[in-house]
């Protein structure tokens, strides 16, 4: 129980202890030569029974009992009544146990285990857990069993629900409570019970939370229920496209390298581009059948849609189909109709197994140019000049972005009217810390939901709550700081003129779309799904320790990470999936500056050197590999030809001739152009 | 008491260390105390049971009780050859007594059934004094408490709101606006923070906001007027108007008052909030101390009255009692109840000295007397629909522009055995200076809460106007009568205790009755050889709350 303070215990009570350890320790060696010896009479039951009541913790005595129930069984199984009994008799050692020690995880699993044997005494499961609830209301072995015995005896979902509307009003302090009823008001709307409504249900639930959170605010479980129901207000379970590449309405011209027209021009050197579709969850089952292509660009019927996610090769928000325009045969330079058709057959599921199922169909014009052939790109990148304001009157941007297709598709009304609600509210308890974070959650929950356009998103307070934040509670900065960037991402791209003002275009790249996002102390990168045209992204003088979410952005070609806080080359995992990338500078980070990477379990294992002993590097200089293993990992997917690593910890002539190796292509190392 | 009782054998022995008279909480506490710590102890009731004016009494006992007044026939002077005597009167503390039977039939049918407090309205807080008294005595093997199930506070407008006294009322209330809420748990826990043992790094209470008023105190932590008036009232339970600048508590003595409440709520696991009642009435508690003293000794007589004090003819000083069997007693000291005194005739004739020795029990005739208007009332339902056992307090002003002082009303159900099944007992009080003020504040909340009997061939007009209104409570029974407060005195030898206060608890009654201890006894401490029994009770599925220490 909480909050009971523990005595000393007096010079006779530990004589009693050590006597109890005595009986202990040889009721122990018997149960176990029983337990070995596999008897199972009636005494040696008995043994364990009195073992149990002294220490429920013993988990093979549980076990045994098992074993013994099983064999009993297997020789009485015609007699119902003789099982009801020996079943019987199995829950009255468990309930003795649970008054011994009601935090028993084998008495409570024991339970568990007999009542799946008959439902013949589920009756008595609930009056038993009352009575345990009632001693310690916050007992989650008993909420967990509760839910267990619900299950079991089709109690009603609305019953259970007013049960812990019950224990909150005794004492609001009470997770367990809270806890399970998001679990019942999850699976009521889910299967939209009868009066649950999310836009009836969840106005109601904030009623609740909120007498529990004005309160007494510095109870935390009152503000961890409102998190979740922010959450049901903000998102809804079935995926939803984000947005895509080329966007809806979009025209794209494709050619060769060497293009000069100042238009938003993509060069490929492999006659292919990338269609990117982007969802607000990670989902499965994108493929060729779910995903129709219409277009008169021959050899695209069977696309291969691949998961873009570091971590589970078959679930991702991105997923990434290459379409060919430059087949064997020449196709001739004129526009081409391209018609997406997304989920019109099921098949697209999310992680928690809901259905896309809002079908989208995106059209987008594809111009072929010409069939130049491609002229290796040979000049150094530099991050210094060659940089074209953006034309702000341009048509341009609205062609390449394409602004949240997946608000429409929402009942916004409700969720727009309660989140506004809430922040008027929650601006009166912004003087705590908890306060302040949550109003800044809201402000940006309204700020996801709102359409577009819509004025009155405050990004300029939730950053300055941010601020705030970080300079009070320093023990959370780093989340903070996260959250600070990725409001400060939200804010460039809510509308195309705060974007257009970090665009450019690098003239001696045949006019690519550069993103310039440097000096803004980032730590985390999002809102890429807004970024998915560019091709040059400086993201140089930041806090970024790593490039989680870049994997998206898979018409990168050049990318500035220079003076950052990237500690190791498996921070740059998510850049292997970026196919068109040719320039990196990573210099002016922490590569190498800590000896113990505690990122590399995220990266395959070193050990299985049966990958790399194949190939050219591994071969040649196993010791380096071994050593930069990491780095080895990612610049070997990459087609690298302008690299800068200088100013880290590994730089070095050693690591030079190490990536040389690996990175034969490389034509420019450090600004250094290497000669062949 | 009009049958004509066996006479009284002779008490043996004749001499005490102390004689008590009366058998009220005071001097039962008294009695408890004195012969736990070793003392002869002869304690003597005039009346027919346990309780004196703290007593819980049938009605038909109570009416009796309020209307008796001198109960000791005034005696000629006797003789006596080695001792002054001097006569000794009753003087009754009830004036202006009303009482009125609205169903005479239905009551007399219930007639024993009933346990009616001559001190009501009175509850006890978890933490009160008297619980401290009683666990340290053992004298809570004797008594089983319920808790009072709510409390509320009534406005001007007619409508009681419950009092959010803890966490999870304050949650629970549909009343209070939630920034209401969060700044009066801010206020909860600024107190308990100050009433907190460690005293680093805690907020405090500043010095000078502790001298200042209390209401002044309460502003100032942003407490809009509704919730002070919940805390002043409902809370801290004070009696007079907080505007008014001549009745204004300091904030110390209002954080005491409040810590009293905090620490009530929560003390045993089993108590619902912050009150308890004893089951069968108040009269169980002094019950409860008397069979504490018995068990250590004491002897008790009741129906026995003291006529006459014996003071040494040489000093003056005191000597002993006669009884009004005739018997002569003797102690060092003697404690009497409050409604004995020295009748004013005999006082002439004295010595100063003589004088000196009595001076506790002269009558205080100059002084202005502090009142306390009292209302009995036997209702048939509830005035709150599903509560049976509740406490609602009107603040000054709140029933009506004139109402100088805040009445409370408590509400009893059968539960506590104290009434028949579908009725309820309400006791209402408020401090008085003059009987038809007090009266009429009593009355005024009546008339909020219950219903007044109408004649016959009015009821069916009465009943379609109030159609769509509550249905409120019939009053079947009541008494109104106004009580004289008297405050105990040490007086060297002989000593005399308080009569019931006007307060809610017996917090201060307890108090005093330990300081008057001390002083007669010396600064011994009160059942300090006493080990409270374990209490070996397991699963008890009642609802009564057990109390543990």
């Amino acid at each position: 129980m909480h909050g009971r303070p523990r005595k000393a215990y007096k010079p006779e009570e530990e004589a009693a202890s050590a006597a109890k350890a005595v009986k202990l320790r040889s009721l122990q060696s018997q149960f176990m030569s029983n337990h070995h010896h596999k008897i199972y009479t009636k005494e040696a039951i008995d043994l364990s029974t009195k073992l149990l009541e002294i220490n429920p913790e013993a988990y093979t005595a549980w076990n045994y009992r098992k074993l013994a129930v099983e064999d009993t069984l297997s020789r009485t199984e015609s007699n119902p009544d003789l099982v009801k009994s020996i079943l019987d008799e199995e829950l009255k050692v468990v309930e003795s146990a649970l008054r011994q020690n009601f935090k028993s995880y084998g008495a409570w699993h024991h339970r568990k285990w007999v009542l799946s044997k008959s439902h013949s005494s589920v009756g008595n499961e609930l009056r038993l857990l009352d009575k345990f609830q009632t001693l310690d209301s916050r007992n989650f072995h008993a909420w967990n069993y509760r839910r267990f015995v619900v299950e079991l005896t089709n109690r009603s979902k609305q019953d259970e629900l007013k049960y812990t509307e019950d224990m909150i009003c005794k004492d609001f302090s009470n997770y367990s409570a809270w806890h399970n009823r998001s679990v019942l008001l999850s699976s009521l709307l889910a299967r939209k019970a009868d009066g649950f409504t999310p836009n009836e249900k969840i106005p109601e639930e904030y009623k609740l939370v909120h007498d529990a959170i004005f309160t007494d605010e510095d109870d935390q479980s009152g503000w961890f229920y409102h998190l979740w129901l922010l959450d049901q207000t903000v998102n809804v379970e079935t995926p939803l496209l984000t947005s895509s590449w080329p966007p809806h309405g979009s025209r794209i011209n494709l050619s060769g390298a060497g293009c000069l027209k100042k238009l938003t021009t993509f060069c490929s050197e492999s006659g292919s581009f990338p269609l990117v579709l982007y969802f607000d969850k990670a989902v499965v089952g994108v493929s060729s059948s779910t995903v129709r292509i219409d277009s008169e660009l021959k050899g695209n019927d069977d696309l291969v849609w691949e998961p873009v996610s570091n971590k589970n090769a078959q679930v991702s928000c991105v997923w990434v189909a290459r379409v060919k325009y430059m087949s064997s045969e020449p196709c001739v330079p004129k526009e081409y109709t391209v018609k997406v058709r997304i989920g019109n057959s099921p098949g697209i599921v999310s992680s928690r197994g809901c259905n896309f199922s809002a079908p989208y169909e995106l059209v987008f014009t594809a111009h072929v140019h010409d069939t130049v052939q491609e002229v290796p790109q040979e000049a150094i990148v530099s991050w210094m000049d060659g940089f074209d304001i953006w034309d702000a009157q341009s048509e341009d941007l609205n062609n390449l972005v394409n602004l949240d297709q997946s608000n429409t598709q929402m009942d916004s009304k409700w969720r727009q009217e309660t989140i506004a609600e809430e922040i008027d509210l929650f601006r009166e308890l912004s003087d705590s810390k908890i306060g302040k974070l949550t109003l800044a959650r809201l402000l940006m929950a309204k700020a996801m939901i709102s359409e577009n356009g819509v004025k009155g998103v405050h990004y300029e307070e939730i950053l300055e709550l941010y601020n705030d934040l970080m300079a009070l509670d320093s023990s959370h900065y780093h989340y903070y700081k996260d959250e600070h960037s990725v409001a400060l991402l939200r804010k460039v791209t809510s509308s195309n003129e705060s974007l257009s003002g970090h665009l450019f275009r690098y003239r001696d790249l045949n006019n690519s779309v550069c993103l310039r996002l440097n000096n803004l102390s980032l730590s985390r990168i999002a809102s890429v799904e807004k970024f998915l045209f560019v091709q040059m992204l400086d993201l140089s003088h930041n806090e970024l320790h790593s490039t989680e979410g870049l994997e998206a952005m898979q018409l990168l070609s050049c990318l500035n990470l220079s003076h950052n806080r990237i500690r190791s080359f498996s921070a740059l995992d998510s850049l292997r999936h970026l196919k068109q990338l040719r320039v990196l500078d990573v210099s002016h980070n922490h590569i190498g500056e800590h000896t113990v990477d505690t990122t590399r379990y995220l990266c395959s294992s070193p050990l299985s050197n049966s990958e790399w002993t194949q190939d050219e590097a591994g071969r040649q200089v196993p010791s380096l590999v071994t050593k930069y293993w990491d780095a080895y990992f990612v610049l070997r997917d990459l087609n690298l030809k302008q690299l800068d690593v200088a100013g880290n910890v590994i730089a070095g002539d050693e690591f030079s001739s190490f990536v040389r190796q690996v990175v034969p292509q490389l034509v420019w190392l450090d600004g250094q152009k290497l000669g062949s | 008491m009009t049958d004509p009782l066996p006479p009284y054998p002779p008490l043996d022995p004749t001499t005490y260390d102390l004689i008590i008279v009366g058998t009220g909480v005071p001097s039962s506490i008294l009695a408890a105390a004195a012969s736990s710590s070793g003392n002869s102890v002869l304690h003597l009731d005039p009346n027919a049971f346990y309780g004196s004016h703290f007593a819980s009494l049938s009605l038909p006992d109570l009416s009796s009780f309020l209307h008796s007044n001198s109960l000791s026939p005034l005696l000629p002077q006797s003789e006596c050859h080695d001792f002054l005597s001097v006569n000794l009167v009753n003087r009754s503390l009830y004036a202006s007594v009303e009482i009125s039977a609205f169903e005479p039939d239905i009551l007399e049918e219930h007639s024993r059934r009933f346990n009616v407090d001559l001190c009501g309205p009175r509850a006890v807080f978890c933490a009160d004094e008297s619980i401290n008294l009683m666990l340290k005595s053992g004298s809570n093997n004797y008594v089983e408490f319920k808790s009072v199930d709510a409390s509320f506070v009534g406005d001007s407008s007619g409508e009681v709101r419950s009092v959010p006294d803890s966490r999870a009322a304050i949650f629970k209330d549909k009343s209070l606006a939630l920034l209401e809420k969060s700044q009066l748990m801010k206020f909860f826990k600024l107190v308990q923070a100050h009433l907190a043992e460690h005293d680093e790094a805690t907020v405090k209470i500043r010095e000078e906001d502790m001298e200042s008023p209390f209401v002044e105190f309460l502003s100032k932590m942003c407490l809009p007027p509704k919730i002070k008036s919940i805390i002043l009232y409902g809370i801290a339970m004070l009696d007079y108007d907080q505007d008014n600048a001549e009745t204004l508590l300091k904030t110390n003595e209002g954080i005491d008052r409040l810590a009293l409440y905090i620490t009530s709520i929560g003390r045993f696991s089993n108590a619902l909030g912050a009150l308890m009642y004893p089951i069968y009435g108040q009269g169980e508690l002094p019950q409860a101390f008397c069979r504490r003293a018995a068990v250590k000794g004491c002897i008790y007589v009741l129906r026995m009255t003291v006529t006459a004090l014996l003071l040494d003819k040489e000093t003056g000083g005191y000597k002993g009692v006669r009884l009004a069997s005739g018997q002569e007693i003797f102690s060092q000291k003697l404690v009497l109840d409050p409604c004995i005194s020295v009748g004013l005739e005999s006082l002439s004739s004295l010595t100063d000295q003589q004088k000196e020795t009595l001076r506790v029990l002269v009558p205080k005739a100059i002084s202005k007397k502090e009142k306390i208007a009292r209302g009995i009332c036997i209702i048939r339902g509830s005035v709150k629909a599903d509560i049976s056992n509740a406490l609602v307090v009107y603040p000054p002003k709140s029933l009506f522009p004139e109402q100088l002082t805040a009445v409370r009303v408590l509400q009893l159900g059968s539960g506590l055995a104290v009434c028949p099944p579908d009725m309820h007992v309400l006791y209402l009080s408020t401090l008085c200076d003059d009987d038809d003020q007090g009266k009429t504040a009593l009355l005024s909340a009546m008339s909020t809460l219950i219903r007044p009997q109408v004649p016959e061939n009015l009821q069916t007009d009465s009943v379609a106007e109030n159609d769509n209104t509550e249905a409120k409570p019939v009053v079947l029974w009541r008494a109104l009568y106004v009580q004289e407060l008297v405050k105990g005195e040490f007086g060297g030898s002989i000593s005399t205790t308080s009569s019931p206060d006007g307060n809610l608890s017996y917090n201060e009654t307890v108090e005093s009755a330990v300081k008057l201890y001390e002083q007669l006894m010396g600064s011994e401490e009160l059942f300090k050889e006493e080990t409270p029994q374990e209490n070996t009770k397991e699963d008890n599925d009642s609802d009564g709350v057990e109390l543990e220490d």
